[in-house]
């Protein structure tokens, strides 16, 4: 650092090539300025990251001491009431269960779709179906969360009729109706949404398998797809569950497209059909403009659990992406 | 176990660039014959195309036939997996396949055709270390990656790897270019070896190596960049390295053309 | 030993019984002749049954008739080309879907007087009103959300790039890449109880105030890691020789990085701030909680709700009104419009940049 300062001098206006000795750095030049304002920049995403804790637990403590039931295991939500009784039970099951089951569907799916845009189709027909992937990224998500309250639901209340009709004794197909803002529903809309970042983070994975690797296959007589089970699926392996655990941080995080698509009860069930569900962040969103002061900390209480769980998927992720980047550079 | 391959005006393609034009010749069994010329020549190209490895790239292809037992590889209802089983490749940069061990990168070939009995797997993989001279180092550590061995080691494992599969044919594309004198004797004794059982074909930069190891040497050149690789002359590799009839293959001998 | 080796003995067999080139068009007709009989003639559903009946059934024929004739490892393969060709189009019908929705269902009220008007007393009952004071509140706030994002973010990524060693930028660089996974709740929540609660009563004689403002700091929160990841990897792609030519002409490294190495990688970084401008536009979750919405039209985004074309579409799907759904959806093509010609501008932008490629 300090062999820097040596070149922030300006020029002298006696111009190079005179005699006598180098100009000498000084210490409070344009140079060291810049250096602090850049560094000052970066820590900024610290400093956020703390203070979005900080504050979250601030202003949360109030209404977890005003709460009269335990706040983690209580399922019902009358944050307003006096006393104030709500818990974040019902609303973190109804969070695991939409993004585990819109993982469920959505993962293979992503997957397909990045090995066909890596492996199986033509250079220029992967480059165009890929810009449509990254256009159902950039749709926003309230516009999927108004598709799936008034178009879609129609469809998966067929479905949700036939699954019931044809599969009603296993459980989750129990219910007898009406359908509608199901959860069914309110995870196939996820699904969709976490769709696009699964397969362009698992699409970036695959294009890195070592080409000789996958020559290698081939020249023993593998078929494509066994090329892929032996030289590209292992080798991605860590990347994929990245990408999974990454796709996980945006399901779970997911707001106003389950708004719009789940039934927004407090219960905890595993009917997937009948008109239920519920998540944290939805939850937010709904109870927001009616809350008190007490409602209005207690929900940002229920954000704080929010932030919590997707800080430890999301730090979690990051870690396997990094070890396996150091791990990648070693060998290389 | 070994056969012999007949180019019949063999051309190929990367895109619209011709890179090797109407290369015909004849590779006998149970030799080793090597491929020689300056970068850029074809001679990996045509390596490629003997089992069918050219067109995995984009937008490349062949022309011509390329025979083997009298038939032609590039016929319509040939098996692609059949011919690059039948034909092994060793390639420049050892290969192993980083996320196996030791004993499943040998053994790879072998599963992906189906068999799964343990007994007939550490049979073969023993047979096919020992074939390619690697036994005694890695017999202990059989479970360990691939990836944890030198780079002559990793080189001859990858050869394991492609004999475990019982080729008549064994394909090697500069295979000692990325290893060290020591490695790279290894691996030419190697071949001495193996050409009892198995036709050899090599690309080599190493003249010496070429004439060290080979029984019969093509010399492959281009008229200048841009231009289709084309075989100059094909002869004993005694022939070609002290007498060649083609002024161009004594220049390139010699070192008067790079 | 092994099979390959049986056959070897004698003769190579390099010839392998194959599927004429017809034969997965000719399965696929057939599957879809069976499934629409199976589906219609009981009148057990629509399109959409027949289509996942005939997919399954063209799935399980080909690869039974290629076992039959080709092999299993033949058919494996065939079946998992058709799973993954199959995910692609299962992938593009909600798209299609979202795409032709909006389209029909937007453009029915998506005209002049939509877009010059507010909901400033529009009730329930009355065929009118707008989004303009929307539009306002969604240019306001992305625009002064960028203006803060743009230097932070730049100056972020050139430090993690021409400065960053050790340990601190390590950190930074690890918590970028985690930053941009807080969901947009979470960043609304915080600016709520952070500007909202806390520093904005200190103007106001004591009440919190819900502003524009607020919002476009949200969404500074979810901009910033996106512009200093994109950034970064820009600066990145800047030769080193570049900068070290500019070290032997003597010029201090802060002047390299302005005027050298910042204008190279000028291209690239619009086209991440455009991406990132794009997603925020769309953003509702912390608009709801920090703007809090108005009917009315409000320039000013320091004092006073404010709306968002998200936000307006949020509201209008919830409203209880024969009118709102048409409202919805008009705002929503607005929306979609305004983020898809940011998105594809930027996608064009980068093609053209000749550092990336």
């Amino acid at each position: 650092m300090s062999q820097q300062s040596l070149t922030t001098t300006p020029a002298s206006p006696s111009g190079a090539g005179g005699g006598g000795a180098l100009p000498r750095g000084s210490r409070f030049g344009a140079e060291r300025a810049f250096r602090i304002l850049a560094t000052a920049a970066g820590s900024t995403v610290l400093v956020i990251i703390v203070a979005i804790a900080a504050f979250l637990i601030a202003k949360a403590i109030p209404s977890l001491r005003a709460d009269s039931e335990n706040f983690l295991t209580f399922k019902d939500w009358f944050a307003n009431e006096s006393p104030p009784t709500f818990g974040i039970a019902a609303l973190a099951f109804g969070t695991v269960v939409t993004s585990a089951l819109a993982l469920i569907m959505a993962v293979p799916v992503a997957l397909g779709i990045a090995l066909c845009l890596t492996h199986y189709a033509h250079r220029r027909v992967a480059s165009t179906l890929g810009f449509f992937i990254d256009l159902l990224a950039a749709v926003p998500s309230v516009v999927f969360g108004l598709w799936g309250r008034d178009y879609f639901r129609g469809p998966v209340s067929d479905l949700s009729t036939f699954l019931h009709d044809n599969f009603g004794w296993i459980p989750i197909f129990g219910s007898k109706g009406p359908y509608g803002a199901s959860i069914l529903l309110g995870s196939i809309v996820l699904a969709i949404m976490v769709l696009p970042i699964v397969t362009s983070l698992s699409r970036e994975v695959f294009l890195q398998t070592p080409k000789h690797n996958e020559e290698a296959a081939l020249a023993l007589g593998a078929t494509r797809w066994e090329m892929i089970r032996t030289a590209v699926l292992p080798y991605g392996k860590p990347g994929i569950i990245a990408a999974v655990m990454l796709g996980l941080g945006r399901a779970l995080g997911e707001t106003i497209a389950l708004a719009l698509t789940l039934g927004a009860v407090y219960n905890v069930s595993f009917d997937l059909l009948g008109i239920s569900g519920n998540t944290i962040a939805a939850n937010i969103a709904l109870k927001f403009a009616e809350a008190n002061p007490t409602g209005r900390s207690a929900l940002i209480a229920s954000g704080l659990v929010l932030f919590a769980i997707t800080l430890v998927v999301n730090v979690t992720a990051r870690a396997i992406v990094y070890r396996r980047r150091e791990f990648l550079g070693g060998a290389a | 176990m070994a056969k012999r391959i007949e180019a019949v005006n063999v051309s190929a393609y990367y895109g619209a660039f011709r890179a090797i034009d109407n290369i015909s010749m004849t590779i006998e069994p149970k030799s080793v014959t090597a491929l020689i010329g300056p970068s850029g020549c074809g001679k990996s190209t045509f390596l490629r195309s003997i089992n069918r490895m050219h067109e995995v790239l984009p937008g490349a292809k062949v022309e011509g036939q390329l025979l083997i037992d009298g038939q032609n590889i590039y016929d319509r209802d040939i098996d692609v997996t059949a011919v690059r089983r039948t034909i092994g490749m060793v390639f420049q940069r050892p290969n192993p396949f980083p996320t196996m061990s030791i004993y499943d990168n040998v053994v790879a070939g072998l599963r992906l055709n189906g068999v799964r009995k343990k007994s007939l797997l550490d049979a073969a993989c023993e047979k096919a270390l020992r074939g390619a001279n690697l036994w005694n180092e890695v017999k202990d550590r059989l479970n360990r990656p691939g990836a944890g061995l030198s780079g002559g080691q990793q080189q001859r494992l990858c050869i394991a790897r492609a004999i475990a599969v019982e080729p008549q044919v064994v394909l090697m594309d500069e295979p000692c270019s990325a290893l060290d004198p020591i490695s790279t004797l290894a691996i030419e004794d190697l071949i001495a070896e193996l050409k009892n059982e198995y036709t050899i074909v090599i690309v080599t930069h190493n003249m010496q190596q070429a004439a060290r190891v080979s029984d019969r040497t093509g010399f492959f050149s281009i008229d200048k960049t841009g231009e289709p690789g084309r075989l100059i002359e094909y002869d004993d590799t005694a022939k070609i390295f002290t007498n060649p009839s083609v002024k161009r293959t004594e220049d390139y001998i010699t070192g008067r053309f790079g | 030993m092994s099979v390959a080796s049986h056959s070897a003995r004698s003769r190579v067999t390099l010839k392998a019984r194959r599927l004429p080139g017809w034969a997965p068009a000719g399965v696929g007709a057939a599957a879809i002749l069976i499934a629409a009989l199976a589906v219609y003639l009981p009148g057990a559903g629509g399109p959409v049954l027949t289509s996942v009946v005939a997919a399954l059934l063209f799935l399980v024929g080909l690869g039974a008739l290629s076992t039959v004739v080709e092999g299993g490892r033949a058919a494996r393969n065939r079946v998992a080309t058709s799973l993954v060709y199959a995910a692609f189009v299962l992938a593009l019908a909600p798209l299609l879907s979202v795409a032709l929705t909006l389209v029909t269902k937007g453009s029915e009220r998506l005209n002049g007087y939509f877009l010059g008007v507010s909901m400033k007393g529009v009730s329930a009952f009355d065929n009118k009103g707008g989004a303009y004071h929307a539009i306002i509140g969604t240019l306001e706030q992305a625009g002064i959300a960028t203006l803060i994002t743009v230097p932070l973010g730049v100056l972020g990524a050139v430090y993690i790039v021409e400065y960053g060693r050790g340990r601190l930028a390590a950190l930074i660089r690890f918590f970028v890449d985690v930053m941009t996974g807080i969901p947009s709740i979470v960043a609304g929540l915080f600016i709520l109880a952070f500007w909202v609660l806390v520093v904005s009563p200190m103007f106001n004689n004591g009440r919190p105030e819900y502003s524009g403002f607020a919002a476009a700091l949200a969404l500074s929160v979810l901009m910033l890691p996106t512009i200093v990841r994109s950034t970064e990897e820009m600066l990145r792609l800047v030769p080193g020789a570049l900068r070290e030519g500019a070290y032997a002409l003597g010029i201090p490294k802060w002047k390299t990085i302005t005027k050298i190495v910042l204008p190279t990688a000028a291209p690239g970084i619009v086209t991440g701030v455009m991406l990132a401008v794009a997603r925020a536009c769309g953003e509702t979750a912390p608009v709801i909680l920090v703007a809090l919405g108005n009917p009315a039209i409000n320039f000013n985004p320091f004092s006073g709700g404010q709306s968002s074309l998200s936000l307006y579409v949020y509201e209008q799907a919830g409203t209880a009104s024969k009118y709102a759904p048409g409202r919805a959806w008009a705002a929503a093509l607005t929306l979609v419009v305004l983020v898809l010609s940011l998105t594809v501008a930027a996608k064009l932008l980068a093609r053209r940049n000749k550092l990336a490629r």
